[in-house]
């Protein structure tokens, strides 16, 4: 599934890496731990979704090798996360939609879960 | 070559900057991307320890031919028990830090799944030492 249609399903909104948006995505993780996301394996394309929106949220996915990031439940990006997500050529999508809402339905659609 | 990076106790502005740098470093260096990714994995939790945990503390990274070292020093409480500390699950961090999205009590087992040497000495009311190291031609 493209970024694209990730975002059309879910009523979402890319607000970095518009250049990415055709690129796939493989598999997706959900977790507001940031210390769980260090544990998984990120050798797919894969996606974040999280209604954590802070900075470390941003670094973590930098030392992860997480380059598409889904904020849930309308959870804004800041300036500052947005200029580190540049810099590490990211991409970020905000959605209205809880995080439950947004995983089943990008569950339904067979996008895989990471395990 | 050899680099020294400070960390801040509390500063989560910051928290992850010297790992940031040294995946840079690595890369540009040409490591193998899984070894990257382990070494700053690794590195990252121990950086986000010393400024959830700890008052101050530095790093210091000495990257080899085969072989990159790296040692996190920090002045703090210290673990009174490193063992039950290793423990997944095990965490006293604080609210602010668990707002941070940290304190699952899942680093220091992450930082030894992460790292080929991984060795943490503490003195309680004075700090912890954690050392890092990974090889390059591992696997
Ligand atoms: N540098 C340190 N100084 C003092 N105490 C520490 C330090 N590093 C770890 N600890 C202690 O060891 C515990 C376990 O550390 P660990 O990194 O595994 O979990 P955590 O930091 O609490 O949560 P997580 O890493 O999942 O975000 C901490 O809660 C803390 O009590
Ligand atoms: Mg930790």
């Amino acid at each position: 599934m493209t970024i694209q249609e990730i975002a059309t399903h879910i009523s979402g909104v890319i607000v970095e890496g518009e250049k990415h948006k055709i690129d796939p995505v493989e598999c997706a993780f959900a977790s507001d731990l940031m210390s769980d996301v260090l544990t998984i394996n990120t050798s797919k394309r894969i996606m974040l979704i999280t209604g954590l929106a802070n900075l470390q949220t941003i670094r973590t996915c930098e030392m992860s090798e997480i380059k598409v990031i889904l904020f849930v439940r309308g959870k804004k990006v800041s300036e500052e996360m947005l200029e580190l997500a540049q810099e590490n050529e990211m991409v970020l999508i905000e959605t209205p939609l809880s995080m439950y809402r947004t995983s089943g339905i990008l569950f339904n659609l067979e996008l895989s879960p990471v395990y | 070559m050899n680099f020294t990076f400070s960390v801040e106790g509390g500063d989560f502005t910051n928290a992850g900057a010297a790992s940031s740098h040294v995946k840079k470093m690595m890369k540009q260096l040409g490591v193998d991307n899984g070894i990257i990714k382990r070494t700053v994995v690794a590195l990252y939790e121990a950086e986000v320890n010393i400024v959830a945990h700890a008052y101050n503390g530095q790093i210091v990274v000495d990257i080899e031919e085969d072989k990159i070292y790296i040692k996190l020093e920090d002045e703090g409480p210290g673990i009174p028990d490193i063992s039950q500390a290793m423990q997944k699950g095990y965490s006293t961090a604080s609210p602010k830090v668990r707002e941070m999205g940290f304190g699952a009590g899942m680093g220091l087992p992450n930082m030894k799944a992460n790292a080929d040497i991984l060795n943490v000495v503490s003195e309680v009311n004075k700090g912890t030492v954690v050392e890092i190291t990974n090889f390059f031609n591992a696997q």
